[in-house]
């Protein structure tokens, strides 16, 4: 139970290499952050700086009421689940969930309580006597998180874990820890590059890109309205569909009444419809390049007219369309998002 | 299982291209080998012209011999400890090394060095450290007041022939130390660390452990060595003495056979060394096919 701050934290590799450039971030106690990026944004690493296991070359990271800048990940009082579960293979589960609150000097019929009741809580009590190599991926999984709940600690660190899980077990796993979380209120920090797992569990999400963060703010926030053209090409899937003005305006589709700075608009596939609205503010002629149903939804590809990138729309059901006919794409004014190219950031 | 067939357009061909190990199999193992059984129950003349079949004579006298019997327990203490000193000593240098990041490589490569050493090189080598009229070891040991004298002291004799034994093969398994602390996940570590161990404690509860089938495999290899491998350090360095305390098995049939002659007793102790062997070797097997822990 603690509320983490991050103060301008810096990492800078001895090679010069810059993984984390200047992040702040205040996360509320009992708050599941998000930290959602592309490889190489440096998510990870700002992780593995919380968790101890990197050095901070800059800024200072508050835990509780504690600076841990200079401690060692044993006393900073976090766990943390790996992407491989880092589970230890020569120890049984039940000495896999205990070894931490051994370390730790816990009286021995304490240790014993705590680790029944987190194996009850994960559905591995019957797997207790197991070594970790006769258990299947989601069964790991599940010991990986009761290690880290035995420890009772102030904060949850998550290093993508559901990456190595097969889909169907990856959405079972992701509501199992959203309701965990939820049901023992510990603050968590937890990195994914999945955007959906991202969208689904966190309270707030954290982009972050190159080092830095892009932007905060609750997952429908950020799907409603990025606040920069990397938030609105990461989040979101199919990602939007981005138009230059300069076309628009060369079509004579150009949306009326946009701020001012405007010469990139944005437009998210579900917002794209093949009939016009009430208010379309926009049309687009185009050809249709290829239909893809996806079961409840299909995926529309459209080639605009005299503009080689295609358009996604995404439509309910199976739409009457052949590929190779022309369309005509309407979208309202409000669901049109405008940006700056040259700064990257949204106009208004 | 699934098993692959070659076809080969002539019938000789496969024989023709396993020939030439089956040839240096039966040269030099089968042969002496069969040789070696035969001459165990033989026993020859002082002047070797004549020989007479004796059946298990040559066994019987040999564990008769008090002196034999001696020099059984002379090899245990001497492989337990070769083996215990140079496992220790290479498992300590492979965690230093394994923990630097840029001199890792020189590291690596000045502690292999020694392997390339030849044996006996390596006892003239100890031979001039420690000899005790000229030698810089027992000059040093003086100053601490100990007077060292392996052509006198049993004890200083095992003690030398233990360590210069151990030095030739710390290179190897150093090697196979650093494979294994390598292969082990840096994630564990970090697991381990976040749980609240410390360095040693990782060390022993999860470095350690994991790393014990190296340990089980440099373990027999090592006691293989320093029963069979180390006439070369013996003979260039103490030559079995003083008073048979370094006199170990393989440099007693070295002795029997060709300094004092007695092919057949020489023979039989070589039949004896080769059972230990067969034993080691099904030991190994036994548990390298049931690994040792994960």
């Amino acid at each position: 139970m603690a509320r983490i701050v991050m103060d301008d934290l810096h990492k800078v590799y001895p090679g010069g290499v810059k993984a984390v450039t200047g992040i702040s971030l205040d996360i509320a106690d009992g708050e599941m952050i998000v930290l959602v990026g592309p490889s190489g944004c440096g998510k990870s690493t700002l992780l593995r700086m919380v968790a101890g296991l990197e050095t901070i070359t800059g800024g200072t990271l508050t835990i509780g009421e504690r600076v841990v800048n200079q401690l060692e990940p044993a006393d900073r009082d976090i766990a943390m689940v790996f992407q491989n579960y880092a589970l230890y293979p020569h120890m049984t589960v039940y000495n896999n969930l205990a070894y931490g609150l051994r370390n730790k000097g816990v009286p021995k019929p304490e240790i014993d309580r705590r680790v029944q009741e987190a194996a009850g809580m994960l559905q591995i009590a019957d797997y207790l006597d197991r070594k970790p190599r006769a258990l299947s991926g989601g069964q790991r999984q599940r010991v990986a998180m009761g290690r880290a709940l035995v420890r009772e600690p102030a904060a949850f660190l998550f290093d993508e874990p559901l990456s190595n899980l097969d889909a169907k077990l990856r959405v079972q796993m992701r509501v199992e820890i959203r309701q965990l979380q939820k049901r023992l209120g510990t603050t968590s920090l937890y990195v994914t590059h999945d955007q959906l797992e991202a969208l689904t569990l966190a309270d707030r999400l954290v982009v972050l890109n190159g080092g830095q963060i892009e932007q905060v703010g609750t997952p429908m926030e950020l799907y409603r309205r990025p606040g920069t053209v990397f938030v609105a090409g990461f989040i979101g899937s199919p990602a939007m569909n981005m138009i230059d003005m300069a076309y628009l305006r060369d079509r004579g589709a150009a949306p009326p009444a946009l701020p001012a700075g405007t010469d990139l608009v944005g437009v998210r596939p579900d917002d794209l419809s093949l009939t016009p609205g009430e208010s379309p503010a926009m049309a687009l002629r185009g050809t249709v390049a290829l239909l893809e149903p996806a079961g409840a939804e299909s995926h529309i590809y459209v080639t605009l007219d005299g503009n080689a990138q295609p358009i996604t729309v995404r439509v309910p059901g199976l739409p009457e369309v052949a590929e190779g006919a022309a369309v005509v794409l309407h979208a309202p004014l409000e669901a049109l998002h405008p940006f700056n190219s040259a700064s990257g950031k949204r106009t208004g | 299982m699934q098993t692959k067939r070659m076809t080969f357009s002539s019938r000789w061909l496969p024989y023709a291209l396993l020939a030439p190990q089956v040839l240096i199999t039966v040269v030099f193992f089968i042969w002496p080998a069969s040789q070696a059984l035969w001459q165990s129950m033989l026993r020859q003349d002082a002047f070797g012209l004549r020989t007479t079949f004796v059946w298990f004579r040559n066994f019987e006298r040999l564990f008769d011999n008090p002196l034999y019997l001696a020099s059984m327990k002379t090899t245990a203490i001497f492989a337990i400890s070769t083996t215990l000193l140079a496992m220790s000593l290479s498992l300590l240098f492979a965690v230093m090394v394994n923990r630097m990041l840029r001199s890792r490589e020189w590291y690596t490569t000045f502690l292999v060095w020694p392997y390339a050493v030849a044996p006996a090189i390596a006892g003239v080598l100890w031979w001039f450290m420690f000899n005790t009229s000229v030698g810089i070891v027992p000059y040093m040991l003086e100053g601490f007041g100990y007077d060292w004298n392996h052509r006198l002291d049993g004890n200083d004799a095992m003690i030398l022939v233990v360590l210069a034994a151990a030095w030739k093969q710390i290179s190897y398994n150093f090697l196979f130390f650093l494979a294994g602390l390598q292969s082990i996940p840096q994630s564990l570590l970090e697991a381990a660390a976040i749980d609240g161990a410390g360095r040693t404690k990782r060390f022993w509860t999860i470095v350690f452990p994991l790393l014990s089938p190296t340990t089980f495999f440099l373990m027999v290899v090592n006691v293989v060595y320093a029963m069979f491998d180390t006439f070369g350090v013996i003979h260039a360095t103490t030559e079995g003495g003083p008073a048979q305390a370094t006199n170990i098995l393989v440099y007693n049939v070295f002795r029997d056979g060709f300094v004092n002659g007695n092919l057949g007793a020489s023979a039989a102790q070589s039949v004896v060394l080769m059972g230990i062997v067969v034993v080691l070797t099904v030991v190994q097997f036994r548990f390298i096919e049931r690994r040792v822990n994960y």
